[in-house]
């Protein structure tokens, strides 16, 4: 069964330090890896200032929904060739096209984060002398973190996923267990590599979602009707009674 | 801390005036209550004084000091501001919440929060919901972290944005009542904003009734506007027009006790003389303004 050849394909060492004269399961894993890292922080640092900027003055909303619809109908690997023809051999190009993918959901997730907070909680930090800064470090992060995380879970997933079409041109992968497979007809290699690739992005995703859970405001309701709060929920909570201060 | 308003005007970039010439002085360690309906420009207004909202025209004065001049960060953190459904930060605990001003001046967190203690007992709280989040409480407790969090920085003017109006009428009376042995106790500059007369009259040592637009309808003494009504707007807007406030005897109760009743025939509530029901009650309380006729609406009491 070819299943099974793939799952015994992936547990020979043999494959963790060498495949048909290349790199082994371990090297492509690392070179996904990095790629993999090396685009996930350009989009943030592209996507998180101009999400948080977005959301916070509310300003350029429009402009970012539309750039970030049209970069997604570009095809990924259309404009790698292009960019591979055009440009020299290497990670910056790479790079660049894995940004142009991966900021859309961190760009969507930052200002939708923010612009889920609620206008009085934000307008009472205003009133009580937050500066702007404190505003957004101190109020809406906090808060608009789930989303945020959110929306970078997404972009991680897709950069990823993407990550393997770079094996086309010739940069390192997992993507060239598929390739080598595919060439030599070696379907068991191909079903393990497109494993591989699953397995990590679904790991590195269940990572992401610890963090996101981790990162979720406490006191703050997760929409399930009980808030977040580790002490216990008190039902009846005694209000107030007149103390005596002295009159 | 005496505020004053000097020929404020504030238009909206889409054209609407929300305040068209406004002046008034608002005495200080007292309180006053601007009241309307809404579109009135009475949140307006109270913004104007810490620069949440910044006039288009004339000055807002403090200590006569321009707030125009101050600059609007350092202005705030001076000035204590409740508003309505609290704007509590729901992630931090009631006792960070209440500690938020002390904790941005740079007040030791530790310090802030111990201060913020006593804080919770002044507003009537159990030290036992300091840990708790906003969103754990009840509305009214809510609004009494929103009190203790106006009042922590120690500030001499207190803003107070239709604080009371969301929680219900029985919590509403606690809390009135809290906010006047606050006053007592403190004698901040007050100001606050309400829909409702029964309240500002209530609470108000200064009542503004506005009008669109800012226009100032009527300012005065709670007595002084119940007397004498200015114009048909105020009368009908204090009710007395509906006869609401025209009260008159029409039994007697227990022992020599006065029954109330308003034009429409609703018993209104009592006077109550020595010997009648109400007697021991009043003498045992500790109403600010004692008065001498109990009802309903606890304000009939200045017609």
């Amino acid at each position: 069964m070819l299943f099974l050849d793939a799952i015994d394909w992936i547990l020979d060492p043999e494959h963790w330090r060498e495949v048909n004269f290349g790199p082994g399961i371990g090297e492509e894993l690392v070179a996904h890896l990095w790629l993999t890292l090396l685009s996930v922080l350009a989009v943030a640092v592209v996507a998180l200032p101009v999400g948080l900027y977005i959301g916070h003055t509310g300003r350029g909303r429009g402009v970012a929904v539309v750039l970030a619809n049209v970069v997604r109908a570009v095809p990924t690997l259309g404009l790698l060739a292009l960019l591979f023809i055009a440009l020299p051999l290497g990670l910056g190009p790479a790079v660049f096209v894995f940004l142009l993918l991966g900021v859309p959901p961190l760009l969507a997730g930052a200002y939708a984060g923010l612009e889920s907070v609620d206008r009085q909680t934000i307008d009472a930090a205003r009133a009580m002398g937050f500066t702007e800064w404190q505003v957004l470090l101190r109020v809406e992060l906090p808060l608009a973190a789930p989303l945020i995380l959110g929306g970078l879970r997404s972009t991680v997933l897709q950069v990823i996923a993407s990550v393997t079409l770079i094996s086309n041109f010739g940069l390192n992968s997992l993507g060239d267990f598929i390739l080598g497979g595919l060439a030599s007809q070696d379907y068991p290699q191909v079903v393990a590599g497109s494993l591989l690739v699953t397995a990590l992005a679904l790991l590195v995703d269940g990572l992401l979602a610890l963090v996101e859970r981790a990162a979720a405001p406490r006191g703050v309701s997760r929409g399930d009707g009980r808030t977040t709060a580790r002490s216990r929920r008190v039902r009846t909570a005694p209000t107030g009674a007149p103390i005596a201060e002295g009159n | 801390m005496a505020i004053e308003f000097r020929n404020v005007r504030k238009t909206y970039p889409d054209g609407t005036t929300a305040v068209e010439d406004f002046s008034l002085t608002i005495p200080s360690r007292s309180t006053t209550v601007f009241v309307g309906s809404s579109g009135c420009g009475n949140t307006t207004l109270l913004r104007m004084i810490n620069r949440m909202v910044d006039a288009t025209s004339g000055q807002v004065l403090i200590d006569g000091e321009d707030v125009g001049a101050i600059e609007p960060v350092a202005l705030r953190r001076r000035i204590g501001y409740v508003m309505q459904n609290s704007g509590l930060l729901p992630h931090r605990t009631v006792i960070d919440n209440v500690a938020t001003v002390p904790v941005l001046t740079g007040t030791p967190k530790a310090k802030a929060r111990e201060q913020s203690m006593a804080l919770l007992d002044r507003v009537g709280l159990d030290r036992s919901l300091a840990k708790r989040y906003p969103g754990q409480l009840s509305g009214g407790q809510q609004q009494r972290v929103g009190v203790a969090r106006g009042l922590a920085a120690d500030p001499n003017i207190l803003l107070m944005d239709e604080p009371f109006g969301a929680v219900d009428p029985i919590v509403r009376d606690e809390l009135q009542r809290e906010l006047l042995r606050l006053q007592r106790e403190l004698g901040k500059t007050v100001v606050f904003v309400t829909h409702d007369i029964d309240e500002a009259f209530l609470l108000g040592t200064q009542v503004v009734i506005l009008k669109r637009g800012g226009v100032v309808a009527q300012i005065g003494t709670p007595a002084e506007i119940l007397a004498r009504p200015k114009d048909d707007f105020v009368a009908d807007f204090i009710g007395a027009k509906r006869g609401k406030r025209r009260l008159t005897v029409e039994q007697q109760g227990d022992g020599d006790d006065l029954l109330l009743v308003d034009s429409s025939g609703y018993p209104a509530g009592l006077i109550s003389a020595p010997g009648g029901r109400l007697e021991p009650v009043l003498s045992g309380g500790s109403d600010p303004k004692s008065r001498s006729v109990s009802n309903k609406t606890d304000q009939a009491g200045d017609a």
